[in-house]
C-alpha cells in the first residue's frame, strides 16, 4: 500500500489552504484527493465578486479567489490528484479512493483532514408537498449550469430561500435573461447578507417576501407554477393567503448541510447541530491525526474564514506529523450558551493550544446591541459588544491560552449572548 | 430642486434605513445611518450607483463551454442589462487567461470586461 | 400485424412479455410512456408480500402466494435485487387481538408458510424501534423487499431479447375489431394484433369500458411515502405493518433493498388519473400513523417523498381473463396491491391463457436469464480493481451519495431499452437517488445522455415528453427590443 504522510480529501477553498499551511509547517509528503476535474471547489461556479475581502484586502470573484491558492498549490508542486473520489476513510486512516486514471488505489495515511465541504439541502428534506416535475433546482446546481455550462434551466423563475446563493442566483438568472418573480423566505429575516439583498433583489425590482413558504408545485412533466403562502409564527402556512405564481422553475436556496458520509462511516464522532466532526482546538476529530476544517466542518458564510480556519488544521496536521502536540490530560468542553446555536471548536487542550485560538459560531436569532460573552465557572474570560448578530453571519470569540491555564478547575467554557435587560 | 431618497444600508447586517435630502442632484445629509459606513454608502448610492458585472461567455475551442467574465471596474448600475445585451454575441477563444481582456470598452463605459479564469485548448 | 399486443410496459404487461416470449409468437408491448416502470409499478412500496392479507379463495390470494413464491428464484435468474428481510404484523390493543388470529388462520388457508404469532417482548427483541405499547403480532418469515424498477427493468430486457418488441410514447386512444383481431389506435400511429392484453394499470378501466360492455370500474387511489438515507436504512428490519383494526388501515415502516427506509402509504381518491403530488395533509398522515406503530422515526433524515396510484377495482379483486363481449380483448385490470409481490403469477396465468386461445408452440431457444447492470460496489477490491483497469470508466464515480460511476450510467442508456432520460438512469442505477437528490450529479448525467443519446443538452428530459430540463443557454432571450435592459 502507498504512504502518505497527510493525506487532504478535497481540493475546494478548505483543503487548498490546509495544504499550502501544512507545507508551510514543514510537511513535504502530501496528497490532495479532489473528485472534480480541477481544483477550486464549489469556488469555481461562484462567478460573483465579493471574496477575499478579508484575505487579501480585495474584492475577487470565487475563480479568482480558488486560482491564487491553485497556484500557490501549483507553485510549492504539492500533488493534487484529481477526478479523485475518496470512496472509504478507516480508522487508521486507511484512504481508499477511485480515479480513471489510477483505478482503485489505497494510502494509508499519517494524517488526514477533511475538506470535504457541503451539499445544499433537496426539495425532499424540505417536504415541499405536489408533483415532482422537471425544473426544481437546488440554486447550487442552477449555478453550476448556468455560470459553468452557459445554460439557462429556466425562464420564469421563484426562488425559495433566501440565503445568499438564492439571491446571487436571482441575480444571475435576471442577467442571462430569466424573469425572477419572487423570493420567498420561510423565517421572518433573511439568511442573506444585506448587500445581497440591495444588489441581487432590489436592483432587479425582484420582491423579498419574508415568511412565505412554497406550499405545491404544479406541472407534471416540467414546473408550470408554484402556490406561496405566508407563515405564522410556528411556521405554518396561513390558510387564505395563497398566491399562485405561473413559472417554469424553482429554485431551492434553503440551507446547507455538511458532507460526513465519509467521516460517519470511518467514526468521526459528528455534533449534532453543526452536522460537522466534533474537534478540539486543534481541529483534531476524535480520531487521533484525523482533522477537519471548512463547510464540511461547520458551514461558513465567507470563504476567507474558511482558508483561515484550513490553515490552522493544516498546522495542527503538520505539528501531529512531527511527533508534537499529543492531546494533554484535560480538555474543557465549550458549551453553546444563551443565544448561541453551537461553537467550533467544541472543547479545548488549554495544554497544548496556540497562544490565541479563535472560537467561531452562530446565533439563534437576530439580536441587537448584545454582548458575546465566554465565560468559565461563572467568570467572564472574554466580553465583546456587537452591535447586531444575526444567524446568517459567523461570529468569533478569541480564547488566550493564558487565560485557560489560569483556571486549572474549569469543567467548561461558556459562549453565551448577554442581552440588554 | 430638493429630494429625498431612502435606501438600505448594505454595510451589514443592521441594514439601516437611510434617508437621504438632496438638492439640485447633490447630497445635503444623510439620516438614520449608525455608522460612518452609512453615510458615505448613501452619498454615493444616492448620486451614481455602480456595480461590478459578472456574466459567463461561451469559448471556441476550449476544454470547457463558457468562460466567467467581470468588469474591470464598477459600471453603472443602470446600463447592467445594457452590457449583457451588449457581449451576447461575444465568443472568445481559447485558450483564455485568467485577467485577460475580452472587451475593451463596454457599452460605452470605458470600462473592460475581463476573464476570471483560464480555459486551455481542448486537446 | 402481431399476435399479441401487450398495453402497458409496467411489472404486469413486461411480466407477461416475459412468460408469452417462451412460445412461437410475434409480441408487442406498446407504452404511452417513454420508459418502463413510469406508472403504479414505479411508485409503490417494493414489498413482496407474504400472502395472508387477501380474502381466501380469491385470485388475488393466489396469484400473491404464487408469485411471492416465484420471486426469490426470478431475482437470481433475471439478477434483480431482492432480499428475504419477513414482514411484521403489529397489533397495538388487546381489542383487536382476534383479527390478529384470523389474519393468522387466513394466511394458513391461503396457503403462507412461516407465520408464527408473536408476544409483545418477542417483537420488542426482534425490532426496538416498534412502540412499546404493541401487544403482539406476527411474523411473516416469506415476506421480502424488491427494488421494483429492477424487477420491471428485468423482464422487460429479459422479454426484449427473446424477441419482443417495445414501441415507447404511444398512448392507446381507441380499439376496432377486425376480422383476425384488433386494431388498436394510439397516439403514434395504429397497431394490429390477433389477442390485446390490457395490463395498462390505472388506465386499464378506461381502456376496458373502450370495447366492453360490462363496465369495469378502477378508481385511482393515492399512496403517499416518505424515503429516508441510508442512515435511517437499519431503522427496523423486518417490513412492519400495522393489523388493520380500530384505527383503519395503517402504514408501513420498511427497509428497502438498497438500505433506504421507506414509510407510507395513505389512502386517498384522487380525480385524475394523473394526480401523482404529494399533499401536506396525506405525509402528515403518514407520519401520524407510521407513529402508531414505531417510536423515534428519524423523519430529519427524509431525503424525498412521492406518491403512487393503486388501480383499484371496486371489488378489490384482479380482474384477468378475455372480456365476456370482447373476444380476443385479455384483461388484466385492478392490479393493486399485492400486485407487484403478483405479478410473476399474472404474468404465467395470462401467458397461459394466451398460449392455450391461440393454440402457441413453446419456442426454441428462450433465454430464461438476464445480466443486470454490474454494481461494482458489491465487489470485492481486487475485483473491482480488476474492473477499473478494464473499463476506466467505472473509475470515474459521477453519483456520490450512492457512489454510482459512469461505467454503470453507460450501461444503463446501452443496454436494450436502455434509459432515454434522468429517471431512467436514476431507476436503473440509482444515480440521483441519494440524499443530495442529483443536486452535484444532474448535470453530469445531462452530460453523458446528451452524449449517448446524440442529442443536444437542451433536449435531455427528466421523464420524456415536455419534463426538458433546460430551456435554453444563456442570454437567449435577449432579442432586440425585448424590453430586457431597463433596470
Amino acid at each position: 500500500m502507498e504512504r502518505c504522510d497527510l493525506v487532504i480529501t478535497g481540493g475546494g477553498p478548505a483543503g487548498l489552504a490546509a495544504a499550502v499551511s501544512a507545507w508551510e509547517a514543514g510537511v513535504r509528503d502530501i496528497v490532495v484527493l479532489e473528485r472534480d476535474q480541477e481544483l477550486g471547489g464549489i469556488l469555481n461556479q461562484c462567478i460573483h465578486s465579493g471574496f477575499g475581502l478579508h484575505t487579501f484586502q480585495e474584492e475577487l470573484t470565487g475563480p479568482e479567489y480558488a486560482g491564487r491558492y491553485v497556484e500557490k498549490v501549483r507553485r510549492l508542486g504539492i500533488p493534487c490528484l484529481l477526478d479523485t473520489m475518496v470512496l472509504e476513510l478507516s480508522p487508521e486512516k486507511v484512504v481508499t479512493a477511485m480515479s480513471r486514471e489510477r483505478g482503485l488505489f489505497q494510502i494509508q495515511a499519517g494524517a488526514v483532514i477533511l475538506a470535504m465541504g457541503c451539499r445544499e439541502r433537496a426539495r425532499g428534506a424540505l417536504r415541499i408537498p405536489g408533483f415532482r416535475p422537471a425544473g426544481i433546482y437546488s440554486a447550487g446546481t442552477a449555478q453550476r449550469l448556468v455560470n459553468m455550462e452557459g445554460f439557462l434551466p429556466g425562464r420564469e423563475v421563484v426562488v425559495l430561500g433566501s440565503g445568499d446563493i438564492g439571491l446571487i442566483m436571482a441575480r444571475r438568472m435576471t442577467l442571462e435573461g430569466a424573469k425572477v418573480h419572487v423570493v420567498a423566505e420561510l423565517l421572518p429575516y433573511s439568511g442573506g447578507l444585506k448587500r445581497n439583498i440591495v444588489q441581487c433583489l432590489d436592483d432587479f425590482g425582484i420582491p423579498l417576501k419574508l415568511s412565505h413558504t412554497v406550499i405545491d408545485i404544479q406541472g407534471r412533466e416540467r414546473v408550470e407554477g408554484v402556490t406561496l403562502a405566508e407563515v405564522d409564527a410556528n411556521l405554518r402556512p396561513i390558510p387564505g393567503t395563497e398566491e399562485h405564481y405561473r413559472c417554469d422553475t424553482l429554485l431551492l436556496s434553503c440551507g446547507l448541510i455538511p458532507e460526513n458520509e465519509l467521516s460517519r462511516a470511518a467514526g468521526v464522532a459528528l455534533h449534532p447541530t453543526t452536522a460537522g466532526p466534533l474537534v478540539d482546538e486543534s481541529l483534531e476529530t476524535n480520531l487521533p491525526g484525523v482533522f477537519a476544517c471548512g463547510n464540511v466542518l461547520h458551514v461558513h458564510d465567507l470563504v476567507d474564514f474558511v482558508s483561515e480556519e484550513a490553515a490552522a488544521a493544516g498546522r495542527s496536521a503538520a505539528r501531529f506529523l512531527s511527533g508534537g502536540g499529543a492531546r494533554g490530560h484535560r480538555t474543557i468542553p465549550l458549551r453553546a450558551g444563551k443565544g448561541v446555536r453551537y461553537t467550533v471548536p467544541a472543547a479545548v487542550d488549554p495544554v497544548r493550544m496556540d497562544e490565541e485560538i479563535v472560537v467561531r459560531f452562530r446565533v439563534a436569532g437576530v439580536y441587537q446591541d448584545v454582548s458575546v460573552v465566554a465565560s468559565c465557572g461563572g467568570e467572564p474570560l472574554v466580553r465583546k459588544k456587537r452591535m447586531i448578530v444575526s444567524p446568517g453571519e459567523m461570529e468569533e470569540v478569541r480564547l488566550k491560552r493564558a487565560d485557560l491555564l489560569a483556571q486549572p478547575d474549569a469543567e467548561e467554557i461558556t459562549v453565551a449572548l448577554e442581552m440588554k435587560a | 430642486m430638493r429630494e429625498s431618497r431612502e435606501l438600505i444600508c448594505i454595510g451589514c447586517p443592521m441594514g439601516c434605513q437611510l434617508r437621504v435630502q438632496l438638492e439640485d442632484g447633490a447630497v445635503t445629509s444623510v439620516e438614520g445611518n449608525t455608522c460612518k459606513r452609512g453615510d458615505t454608502y448613501a452619498r454615493r448610492e444616492v448620486v451614481n450607483p455602480t456595480r461590478i458585472l459578472t456574466t459567463t461567455l461561451p469559448v471556441r475551442g476550449g476544454c470547457r463551454p463558457t468562460v466567467a467574465v467581470k468588469t474591470a471596474g464598477e459600471v453603472p448600475k443602470t446600463l447592467l442589462l445594457d452590457c449583457v445585451r451588449a457581449v451576447r454575441s461575444l465568443t472568445v477563444i481559447a485558450p483564455v487567461r485568467a485577467g485577460e481582456v475580452v472587451c475593451e470598452d463596454l457599452c460605452g463605459t470605458g470600462i473592460a470586461l475581463i476573464a476570471v479564469r483560464d480555459v486551455e485548448e481542448k486537446k | 400485424m402481431y399476435d399479441i399486443l401487450i398495453i402497458g410496459a409496467g411489472v404486469s404487461g413486461t411480466a407477461i412479455a416475459r412468460e408469452l416470449a417462451r412460445y412461437e409468437a410475434s409480441i408487442c408491448v406498446v407504452e404511452r410512456c417513454e420508459d418502463v416502470c413510469c406508472g403504479t409499478s414505479k411508485a409503490n412500496s417494493a414489498i413482496v408480500h407474504a400472502g395472508f392479507d387477501a380474502r381466501t379463495g380469491s385470485l388475488m390470494a393466489r396469484l400473491n402466494v404464487e408469485g411471492s413464491r416465484m420471486i426469490p428464484q426470478l431475482a437470481r435468474e433475471l439478477d434483480f435485487p431482492y432480499r428475504n428481510n419477513g414482514s411484521l404484523v403489529l397489533c397495538m390493543s388487546e381489542e383487536d387481538l382476534p383479527a390478529l388470529h384470523s389474519l393468522y388462520e387466513r394466511g394458513r388457508n391461503n396457503g403462507v408458510t412461516g407465520l408464527r404469532l408473536l408476544s409483545r417482548e418477542e417483537i420488542l427483541a426482534l425490532e426496538p424501534n416498534v412502540r412499546e405499547d404493541v401487544t403482539a403480532g406476527m411474523e411473516a418469515a416469506t415476506g421480502g423487499i424488491v427494488c421494483p424498477f429492477g424487477m420491471n427493468v428485468a423482464f422487460a430486457e429479459n422479454a426484449a431479447e427473446n424477441g419482443v418488441e417495445f414501441r415507447f410514447g404511444a398512448a392507446v386512444t381507441g380499439f376496432q375489431r377486425t376480422a383476425d383481431g384488433w386494431r388498436v389506435l394510439t397516439d403514434n400511429g395504429p397497431l394490429e394484433a390477433r389477442i390485446v392484453v390490457n395490463a395498462a394499470g390505472v388506465y386499464a378501466g378506461e381502456l376496458h369500458n373502450m370495447v366492453s360492455e360490462r363496465k369495469l370500474r378502477v378508481i385511482p387511489r393515492r399512496g403517499e411515502y416518505y424515503l429516508l438515507d441510508h442512515a435511517a436504512g437499519g431503522f427496523v428490519g423486518h417490513t412492519i405493518f400495522q393489523l388493520p383494526g380500530q384505527n383503519g388501515k395503517g402504514v408501513l415502516v420498511t427497509p428497502t433493498v438498497h438500505g433506504n427506509l421507506l414509510v407510507g402509504p395513505n389512502a386517498c381518491g384522487v380525480d385524475t388519473l394523473e394526480s401523482v403530488n404529494t399533499t401536506a395533509a396525506g405525509l402528515e398522515e403518514v407520519r401520524q400513523k407510521a407513529e402508531n406503530i414505531v417510536r423515534n422515526l428519524p423523519l430529519g433524515q427524509v431525503i424525498t417523498s412521492f406518491a403512487g396510484l393503486r388501480a383499484h377495482e371496486e371489488g378489490h379483486e384482479f380482474i384477468i381473463g378475455e372480456a365476456e363481449d370482447a373476444p380476443g380483448f385479455i384483461d388484466c385490470a385492478g392490479i393493486e396491491s399485492p400486485g407487484l409481490s403478483s405479478a410473476p403469477a399474472i404474468g404465467k396465468m395470462v401467458a397461459e391463457m394466451v398460449r392455450d386461445k391461440l393454440l402457441l408452440s413453446q419456442r426454441k431457444g428462450f433465454k430464461a436469464t438476464r445480466k443486470g447492470i454490474l454494481n461494482p460496489a458489491a465487489l470485492s477490491f481486487e475485483e473491482r480493481q480488476k474492473l477499473v483497469a478494464r473499463d476506466s470508466a467505472y473509475g470515474h464515480v459521477v453519483c456520490r451519495c450512492e457512489g454510482i460511476t459512469e461505467g454503470e450510467i453507460l450501461d444503463a442508456i446501452r443496454r436494450p431499452l436502455g434509459a432515454r432520460s434522468l429517471d431512467g438512469v436514476k431507476r436503473r442505477v440509482r444515480a440521483g437517488m441519494g440524499r443530495c437528490q442529483g443536486g452535484f450529479c444532474t448535470p453530469r448525467v445531462m452530460e453523458i445522455l446528451a452524449s449517448e443519446l446524440g442529442i443536444p443538452m437542451e433536449e435531455v428530459t427528466k421523464c420524456g415528453g415536455r419534463s426538458r430540463m433546460l430551456a435554453g443557454v444563456n442570454k437567449d432571450g435577449y432579442a432586440e427590443g425585448d424590453g430586457h435592459g431597463a433596470v
